[in-house]
């Protein structure tokens, strides 16, 4: 029989009496993990590219760089500021009728991964952007005095120049997007968040909420560590 | 004969701060002419706009009005992408070097070839070959960070070189580095000149750069040239105040008031600076001809028998010919002072400082020594030629 209603409300301190049965659970966690992954990686992908873009439209038209032009900044910087400090999960019940007209439904993994997409593109620009304003300008004045187009500079001296602190910004999302993903869980879309809250805290069974929160500590320390190794990499040789 | 490689006329560039109402006029109404094979040196202090000028050349910056033309093209007319070619013919060196600190030397040099679309063996061959050419062949793997200036300086003079330009810009290009470095880099410069042919536009704020490796030379003030010049022509009769005040730091000479106050204290006799100048400098556009000074000194010591002692002075060469200053300390009777110093500033430029009982006041000095001295001031007197025409 199953022990675990779905009905998460019903009776919950006869409940907590009973031990975790992980011949129940480890499946489910296992498809958690997956879930969150797609969602993670899928988010990272689509919004981590969509966000360099829009990163560098945001650094490139800042006053005295390549494309300067006070008004798609100021336009962009704008809509960046008014974004980015919404709570994820309020943002997420914000977003609904948008997601429902771009998805087609407001449940599930991928109406999840919508409203992600878009903070994640947000989060990216700014900190794409950031680490940007510290090139020195003086390689971009070089490239552009050899007859390099703007584009090509891009490509080749800004982004490359940027590249350890642009590594370490990923890892620093990777992380913010695994924190939306569990709230992102909340909605329906799966993961090891929906599965910490609806098998652990709501069935006050603390082995599976830290069984699920040392899964995604282990995650983050993996990525960090990588990112951390690459950048480090990269930053010996410019320093 | 020579021809102009990079013309300016009536140039200017003004630059607008946000919130500004005037905006600033960063170059002046410039006019000039660069010919081929020039090694040609802007000088100026800081904010005097030779960096504005020279990012008009290769229009890094676009000037507010006027024509720059380089190598035949009206380059203020070109759009972005017109300009690629053009700029593949100007190399540019920096005075923070401005190498590609995630690419290694090899690939610093190799990355204007690859803007080029050079095959990858063609660009391994030149590399090698520019990296010989500026003694860095041991160093190719190397990334900026692990270099010091002068190699990185190099480095940066074989990135500039890559594309075989015809036309260096060099800003500043000394400017961060210690004398002995800056003496490298300037031998390599002047190599590049001699060797290949190419003309150099020389920034700097230091006037022995331009004594050791210009032949023609303009100096900027407040975004106008205001003298322009052979440079032995603009050493040895230097018309501004400002040209002035940089030939005293490249050329020792004429004493300062301190010191010839220390002279007074230390010499009874009559103090004379004799201004040295082995050449005639030609009429330019920014003056009259200037005859040669101090050429015969000794001579007029002997005839006339009086005792002079040597207290000052110091002589360099510019442009092959010697030119700076020497204090005397002349004494014995008036009767024989008198003719002595009468002949000697028929030939000569003499600036007088009088002796320990009479000195004569330092500016007074200076001024009565006359147009020619290289210490007089005639700022203010020749508003029309300011604009510096071509010659």
């Amino acid at each position: 029989m199953n022990a675990y209603p779905t009905n998460a409300m019903a009776e919950p301190v006869l409940l907590a009496a009973r031990p975790t049965d992980w011949t129940v659970l480890k499946p489910l966690l296992f498809q958690s993990i997956g879930q969150t992954l797609e969602m993670v990686l899928i988010t990272l992908v689509i919004g981590g590219f969509l966000g360099l873009v829009l990163g560098v439209v945001l650094y490139g038209t800042r006053p005295g760089n390549l494309f300067e032009n006070a008004v798609v900044y100021r336009i962009l910087d704008f809509i960046v500021n008014i974004i980015r400090p919404i709570p994820f999960i309020i943002f997420l019940a914000a977003m609904q009728p948008v997601t429902i007209a771009v998805v087609g439904t407001s449940i599930g993994t991928v109406a999840a991964i919508f409203p992600m997409v878009v903070m994640c593109t947000v989060a990216t620009s700014r900190l794409v952007e950031q680490n940007l304003v510290p090139v020195d300008h003086g390689m971009i004045e070089a490239a552009r005095a050899m007859g390099a187009s703007k584009l090509t500079i891009i490509r080749t001296v800004l982004i490359p120049e940027a590249l350890a602190p642009l590594i370490l910004a990923y890892a620093f999302l990777f992380i913010g997007v695994l924190d939306m993903s569990a709230m992102a869980g909340y909605i329906g879309g799966g993961g090891l968040g929906n599965f910490a809250i609806a098998y652990g805290y709501q069935k006050f069974d603390q082995t599976v909420t830290w069984t699920a929160v040392i899964i995604m500590i282990v995650l983050v320390q993996v990525v960090q560590g990588i990112a951390n190794a690459i950048a480090k990499r990269i930053l010996k040789r410019q320093q | 004969m020579s021809q102009p490689i990079i013309t300016f006329d009536h140039v200017v560039k003004e630059f607008r701060d946000r919130g500004a109402k005037r905006a600033f006029r960063a170059v002046d109404d410039v006019s000039l002419t660069i010919n081929r094979g020039d090694v040609f040196g802007v000088i100026g202090y800081s904010g005097a706009g030779k960096s504005t000028l020279v990012r008009l050349i290769n229009e890094l910056e676009r000037p507010t009005s006027g024509t720059v033309t380089v190598l035949g093209s009206n380059v203020t007319a070109l759009g972005e992408s017109q300009l690629r070619p053009i700029r593949q013919k100007i190399g540019m060196i920096f005075q923070q070097f401005n190498l590609f600190s995630t690419k290694t030397v090899a690939q610093n040099v190799a990355y204007p070839l690859q803007l080029d679309h050079w095959r990858k063996d063609y660009q391994d061959r030149r590399v090698a070959e520019l990296l010989e050419f500026v003694g860095l062949a041991d160093q190719t793997g190397k990334y900026p960070s692990q270099l010091s200036g002068g190699q990185k300086q190099r480095v940066g003079i074989a990135r500039a070189l890559a594309t075989n330009p015809e036309i260096l810009l060099a800003d500043e290009a000394t400017s961060a580095l210690d004398p002995d470095t800056t003496s490298e880099v300037l031998a390599l410069l002047k190599r590049v000149n001699e060797e290949f042919g190419i003309t150099i536009v020389v920034i700097t704020h230091q006037m022995n750069v331009v004594q050791r490796i210009a032949n023609r030379v303009a100096v900027m003030s407040a975004g106008r040239v205001v003298e322009s010049g052979d440079v032995y022509d603009v050493f040895a009769a230097p018309r501004e105040a400002v040209t002035k005040r940089f030939i005293a730091t490249a050329v020792d000479g004429v004493p300062e008031p301190e010191r010839v106050a220390q002279l007074h204290r230390d010499w009874p006799g009559r103090i004379v600076t004799v201004l040295i100048r082995q050449k005639d400098v030609a009429a330019g556009e920014h003056g009259d001809a200037v005859a040669a000074s101090g050429q015969n000194i000794s001579q007029l010591i002997a005839r006339h028998g009086v005792a002079s002692s040597l207290l000052y002075g110091g002589i360099d060469t510019v442009g092959g010919s010697a030119i700076g200053a020497i204090t005397y300390e002349f004494s014995g009777d008036e009767a024989r002072l008198r003719p002595f110093l009468d002949e000697l500033g028929r030939d000569s430029d003499l600036i007088d400082f009088g002796t320990a009982a009479c000195p004569v006041d330092y500016d007074a000095a200076l001024a009565a020594a006359g147009p020619r001295a290289a210490g007089a001031d005639r700022h203010g007197e020749r508003d029309e030629n300011e604009k510096g025409e071509p010659r």
